[in-house]
């Protein structure tokens, strides 16, 4: 299990940022990727693995509609 | 032809003026105009109207409220239509500088309601000579009020000869008091339609001139019934002229700090916008996909939150419609995120105009949602169709969808029926009766007068006509302090129904938009964090508005330094970029603090006017149900996996073995108890008692202790 924006979800095997981002349907594209408070470019989305435990924070820059 | 318009124009009163230049953003007069008597005046912008209420919508708040008692209703004489741009508005070195604040009695609420809208007539009337423009009076048969900024001649006319739907209107009014063709950009027309003479949820149009496609523009003041309260005092447009804006008509007190502000952010826009919400190309129809994805899509009155259909509905489908070049469509000089979309030589498939290829201003994502998914309707030619005729007959794209998808939940319930509509069958999904409902609200025409009242209305209609259930409609009726909801599911976010319900005009999203805060990001977990919020925000979105700027340009663009931000969700640099350009502007020296401060005065001024009124305490700021959870069963089956582990995680109760129904109530419960602990919270931060009323100290505060608003406040402690 891991946190996403402080609740729970399910890891798995190989579960990296984009594939997080896909199965949560995060499809905003202003987002800023951290993981245990360290700041994830995006331009390492692709290889970044999530490990099991991690606080994963996906903070959307959007605040107005 | 047009000339032959005009020759019918009968003047029925001229006024001559010496236009005041703008110094520091202002000219130091208001244009007053009462079509009762015919009587033009101009009147002194004091220093303590600026100080207190700065511009735009706190220049509306003060002069309406000079205008009008406690017993006023929106269609009384002595209710007024003021206008005001601003003192930033104008600039044409920053993106989103031409914005305007219109405030009126509301025909939807009863009590004072604001709007804002681009379009080119604010700053032309601060170069005219005015801060603000406030009509009253009602004239005897439609008039045109013609500001000439050049020559300072005000006059009334009586126009009978022109139409009233805007997209001719304003073409024609455009033609008639432009000296050539080149002179079309120097004038702006405000108008509404005819079906803004047979709903309470007219909207106005300020038009502007499209120099590249020839073409006239319209953007909408749509919230509130404005056009409605237009078209009762027999306005049929207020025009202006002004020739001759340049890049410091407003005389700014530092030129090179707006030039160098404004540089920035063109800077940022040319090479960000493509990476991030692509304004430029896609307008606010990005944020349907979006929505759509995170299940915050209104579809089907509400009920749910996204649809398979929903990807008929995403920027890539309506950028084939765009007329597009490459060069920014902004709504006012210099605007290069340029979101003000339009299609071009769209075919009309109905209606009086059946068959005419016209020019659609749109859509935004609000006219999607509200005509389209909320109607269970995602066909976009047929969202085009409705977006031009809603513009063109002056009537409120939210309010039309909000209110019809109320009437189809109605009617799929039984409410009412092919009998009690005249035989339209409307149930979710039927787009052609979604027109002709339409249509017959132009007419004034059969059940196109009912859909005409507003949600609000025909809850009691429905209660006493057909003996419907008050308490099932008052639960699927969106609508709050009788405003009907604006285009945002906010069942899963707690600080968002405080949005729309703790907002001073109703539930529209200009005061504070904060679901993904709250509800994906979970950035706001406290009581106390979620009050701030909704505190912080709405001061902050209420001075665009005093000002006369967009909000887009605040957060549809992000600079690549947000990201470290402490607080990603202000934009402190856009919002720091803001107050550099007032000062600029105005002279003054504020910080993001006097901002607020500024804000915050004009936002309890407006809750004391509501008080005034007959509204403003608590029992106004309740929401119907269906903004905060699941009403029917087929709302909660449709998350149940997600409702029946917020049981047992946030109540602690086991849902296995009980009912839906059981499971339903009790998360009714829940949510309606945290309702109310989001409202004490946010009443205390704003400095308000339980009841919602501003405290004597609140108001000393932020210097708003006038004898008038004391005595109001006083009655309530």
């Amino acid at each position: 299990m891991i946190k996403v924006n402080g609740r729970d979800f399910p890891w798995e095997e190989g579960l990296t940022v984009t594939k997080l981002l896909e199965k949560k349907n995060y499809t905003f594209p202003s987002i800023v990727i951290k993981i245990n408070d360290k700041t994830i470019s995006e331009d390492q989305w692709e290889i970044m693995a999530i490990e099991d435990g991690d606080d994963v924070k996906a903070i959307h820059l959007i605040t107005g509609g | 032809m047009n000339y032959n318009l005009k020759e019918n124009h009968k003047l029925l009163t001229e006024f001559q003026y010496q236009p005041s230049k703008a110094d520091k953003g202002y000219t130091n007069k208001s244009l007053y105009v009462n079509l009762s008597d015919n009587k033009i005046k101009e009147k002194e912008v004091t220093e303590m109207i600026k100080e207190k209420f700065i511009g735009g919508r706190g220049f509306g708040l003060w002069y309406l409220w000079n205008a009008v008692t406690p017993n006023t209703k929106w269609n009384d004489p002595e209710n007024e239509i003021i206008i005001s741009p601003g003192p930033v508005a104008g600039i044409t070195q920053y993106p989103g500088s031409g914005k305007s604040l219109v405030v009126t009695l509301s025909p939807n609420t009863g009590t004072v309601v604001d709007s804002n809208v681009g379009g080119y007539f604010g700053p032309l009337l601060k170069f005219s000579g005015f801060d603000a423009l406030e009509v009253q009076g009602k004239a005897e048969n439609d008039v045109v009020v013609f500001i000439d900024g050049n020559k300072g001649i005000v006059t009334i006319e009586e126009a009978p000869e022109e139409a009233v739907d805007s997209h001719i209107l304003a073409e024609q009014l455009t033609e008639i008091y432009s000296e050539s063709e080149e002179d079309k950009k120097n004038i702006s027309v405000v108008s509404a339609g005819t079906a803004a003479e047979h709903t309470t949820f007219g909207m106005l149009n300020f038009s502007f001139y499209d120099v590249r496609r020839k073409a006239v523009r319209l953007k909408q003041a749509g919230r509130g019934g404005i056009g409605t309260v237009l078209r009762d005092k027999k306005i049929k447009a207020v025009v202006v002229r002004f020739k001759g804006v340049k890049g410091d008509s407003n005389n700014p007190a530092d030129f090179e700090k707006i030039a160098k502000t404004g540089v920035k952010l063109h800077k940022e826009i040319c090479r960000l916008d493509d990476s991030q919400n692509r304004m430029r190309h896609n307008g606010t129809t990005f944020l349907a996909g979006i929505m759509n994805d995170y299940n915050l899509l209104p579809t089907e009155n509400f009920r749910f939150g996204s649809h398979p259909d929903g990807k008929l509905l995403t920027a890539k489908e309506w950028i084939k419609y765009f007329d597009y070049n490459g060069k920014a469509d902004g709504c006012w000089y210099g605007c290069t995120l340029g979101c003000a979309k339009v299609v071009c030589d769209f075919e009309l498939t109905s209606g009086p105009y059946q068959g005419q290829k016209v020019v659609v201003d749109g859509p935004e994502y609000e006219t999607i949602a509200a005509v389209g998914s909320n109607l269970g309707i995602f066909d976009k030619e047929y969202i085009l169709e409705v977006n031009f005729y809603c513009d063109t007959y002056g009537i409120d794209t939210i309010s039309f969808g909000t209110t019809t998808a109320f009437l189809m939940e109605c009617y799929q319930n039984g409410i009412i029926n092919k009998e009690t509509t005249g035989g339209l069958e409307l149930t979710f999904g039927n787009k052609e009766v979604a027109l002709k409902l339409l249509h017959q609200m132009a007419k004034g025409e059969g059940f196109g007068k009912i859909a005409g009242l507003g949600i609000r209305k025909q809850k009691e209609l429905f209660v006493k006509e057909y003996a419907a259930d008050a308490e099932f409609l008052n639960d699927i009726g969106m609508e709050c302090k009788g405003l009907e909801y604006a285009e945002y599911v906010s069942k899963e976010s707690l600080v968002q129904q405080g949005g729309f319900g703790l907002a001073n005009k109703g539930p529209q999203h200009d005061e504070a938009w904060l679901i993904f805060m709250d509800q994906v990001n979970n950035q706001l977990p406290t009581f106390e964090d979620k009050a701030e919020a909704l505190h912080y925000f709405p001061m902050f979105r209420t001075w665009l508005g005093l000002v006369g700027m967009c909000k887009l340009v605040w957060n549809d663009i992000v600079p690549e330094s947000n990201k470290d931000n402490e607080e990603p969700a202000k934009i402190t640099e856009h919002v720091q970029n803001y107050v550099d350009l007032y000062n600029a502007v105005t002279g003054n020296n504020i910080d993001i603090n006097g901002m607020l401060d500024q804000s915050e005065g004009v936002y309890q001024f407006q809750r004391v006017f509501n008080l005034r009124m007959g509204y403003g305490t608590r029992e106004y700021d309740q929401v119907p149900y269906r903004s905060m959870g699941p009403v029917t069963l087929a709302e909660y089956q449709s998350l149940q996996e997600q409702y029946d582990a917020q049981l047992k995680e946030l109540l602690g109760v086991e849902p296995e073995g009980k009912s839906s129904e059981e499971k339903m109530k009790l998360l009714r419960q829940y949510r309606e108890g945290q309702y109310h602990k989001i409202t004490d919270a946010v009443y205390e931060r704003r400095g308000w008692t339980r009841n919602g009323i501003p405290t004597l100290e609140t108001l000393k505060k932020f210097g708003m202790d006038f004898p008038e608003l004391v005595e109001q406040v006083e009655k309530h402690q």
